[in-house]
């Protein structure tokens, strides 16, 4: 039994702590304690590499791309345009199979609208699973409204893997789609892409793959992967809100509609009918988020200095350590793999009946910053039989105290509620 | 802020052994109350005599002050009339920070005053964001009221 206060007696092997100063934010105090950020995968803090970045582009970059025939907007599109290679780079994508887009469900949004609408007729399938977020649940649900087409769902095995079994089951000549997420926000599962990829292509079908909790913590590439799309938001690694990245296949994108019409996007504009621009310019319909996709490209910059590899090392890490503090709690339950090795470090659980709403203000009291409720995957809370779950998610800033404050937040959650 | 103030012993009691959390036959008015953000439900049956809610269900799923609300809120309307129940649930808002009181009955210095046990809910106005826990059965309550 572990008891309050208790520290933690491992060394961190990937100790990345140095990295800490890099984040301004973990120098401010929440409700009179030092901040402890366990929220990352709902959103991450930004290094203030980033921030200057941002903060550069406004003060002395700021000019709109693709148009101005004046110096400074052929800079602002040069550092966009190079923003979109150094992206790319980073998922061994080429710069032209990149949009930019608002965020991962802006990506998911595009891919039913520009592909799901015009390919998809009634009788076809779109294969998704039971863990998807929202994100890439909600966007085929509007588009089978036009066409016709079914939604199946794949469900998890009792230890929250994908049940590949069933997958096989499913998966036939009638699923047009495969829709799914490369690592769950709240099981934290890491679902196997390539061999689901190989799988769905003996069957024809295409997949799109949520890699919105995937790229910013372990290397992704796309190649190697062999996805047909796949979609990231830059704010959950280190970057701005409102920059997110649709990757396509090119051949893919290049028979694509675009699901947003504009300024930018366009070769040519007749009264009746307009001609798109080549790939992956016709994606991206109007002033794109040119801070954002800049602030990204730093964000990439400072993942791939500290490197990929490094980071998922000490998620794993820091991972293990707390399945081992949480295990060791009575009555609480975790809902994900035990097994660090197929899982990322986003931890949902539930304590007795302490509702998770109750223990997220418990613990803000103590400056610790969780999730609590159904994290944007109703049908999946559904399924698990709970209707919410507290979850604390880690990064590359975290450490294994941030795990004893957390668990000391929950022994006095239990102490409040009278849990024996 | 403390914790103490939000998680006082008589709201741990409701929200642990909740009153009135069964569901009645043939209610006479209905609504149903949900927190898409959170996830807290819960559901108002009324039976109605005339004017007055002889009897009350209040049945859900949520966080302790969601429920413990309901639970407390189930109380205290039980055979009330409509008019009595609209300035319960005036002085409740205006407690809870939800309404402005636009009169002098509401002791600024203790809105909870008059409210009985519904007091103890109190220490949630210190606690912004789970104000509209404590509101989601009064609001359903509403709902269920003007359905009729």
């Amino acid at each position: 039994m572990t008891r309050i206060g208790q520290q933690s007696h491992l060394e961190i092997v990937t100790d990345l702590s140095h990295l800490r100063s890099d984040f301004p934010i973990l120098d401010e105090k929440m409700n009179g304690h030092p901040l402890i950020y366990l929220d990352s995968a709902a959103t991450s803090q930004k290094p203030a590499a980033v921030i200057e970045a941002l903060d550069d582009y406004y003060r002395i970059g700021n000019a709109n791309v693709h148009r101005g025939a004046y110096t400074l907007a052929t800079e602002a599109t040069e550092r966009y345009e190079g923003a979109r290679a150094g992206v790319a780079a980073f998922i061994n994508a080429d710069p032209d199979e990149v949009a930019f887009t608002r965020g991962t469900t802006s990506a998911l949004n595009q891919i039913a609208y520009g592909w799901g609408l015009y390919n998809l007729r009634p009788g076809d399938r779109v294969l998704l699973t039971l863990m998807e977020h929202h994100a890439n649940i909600v966007p085929w649900q509007l588009v089978s409204r036009h066409t016709g087409a079914e939604l199946v769902y794949v469900p998890y095995t009792p230890d929250y893997a994908l049940d590949l079994e069933a997958l096989d089951e499913l998966l036939d000549e009638r699923v047009k789609i495969v829709g799914v997420s490369a690592m769950s926000n709240v099981l934290g599962t890491i679902n196997p892409i390539r061999h689901i990829a190989n799988a769905a292509h003996e069957m024809g079908s295409l997949v799109v793959v949520d890699a919105a909790q995937s790229v910013p913590h372990m290397p992704v590439d796309v190649k190697e992967l062999d996805a047909d799309f796949l979609a990231f938001s830059g704010h959950k690694m280190l970057g701005p809100t409102g920059i997110g990245v649709l990757y396509g296949k090119r051949e893919l994108l290049e028979a694509m509609e675009p699901a947003e019409g504009g300024g930018e996007m366009i070769s040519d504009v007749q009264l009746e009918s307009s001609t798109w621009a080549a790939i992956p310019h016709k994606f991206e319909a109007g002033t794109p988020p040119i801070a954002g996709a800049i602030g990204l490209a730093a964000a990439v910059e400072y993942l791939e200095h500290v490197g990929m590899e490094k980071v998922r090392r000490h998620e794993i890490e820091i991972t293990q350590y707390a399945l081992e503090r949480l295990g060791a709690i009575d009555e609480l339950t975790i809902y994900g793999p035990p097994e660090v090795s197929r899982r990322g470090g986003a931890i949902s659980f539930t304590l007795a009946d302490i509702h998770p709403h109750d223990i997220a203000t418990i613990l803000d009291q103590r400056g610790v910053a969780i999730r609590a409720g159904h994290h944007c995957a109703r049908p999946l809370a559904r399924a698990l039989n709970a209707p919410a779950t507290a979850r604390a998610s880690f990064y590359l800033y975290n450490v294994l105290s941030d795990v004893d404050a957390l668990v000391d937040g929950l022994h006095e959650a239990r102490e409040i509620f009278g849990v024996a | 802020m403390s914790l103490n103030e939000l998680y006082r012993e008589v709201i741990l009691d409701h929200y642990r052994a909740p009153r009135h959390h069964e569901h009645l036959d043939s209610p006479d008015a209905t609504a149903e109350g949900n927190n898409p953000l959170c996830g807290d439900e819960v559901t108002i049956e009324l039976k109605l005599d005339g004017d007055v809610v002889s009897a009350i269900g209040a049945i859900g799923v949520g966080c302790s002050i969601s429920q413990a609300s309901a639970s407390m809120m189930s109380e205290a309307i039980t055979g009330k009339s409509r008019a009595d129940i609209d300035e319960l649930v005036r002085r409740f808002k205006v407690m809870m920070t939800i309404e402005e009181s636009d009169d002098d009955i509401v002791d600024p210095d203790r809105p909870g005053a008059a409210l009985g046990d519904l007091e103890a809910l109190q220490g949630v106005r210190k606690f912004p964001v789970r104000i509209k826990c404590a509101d989601l059965p009064w609001t359903t309550l509403t709902q269920a009221l003007h359905s009729t």
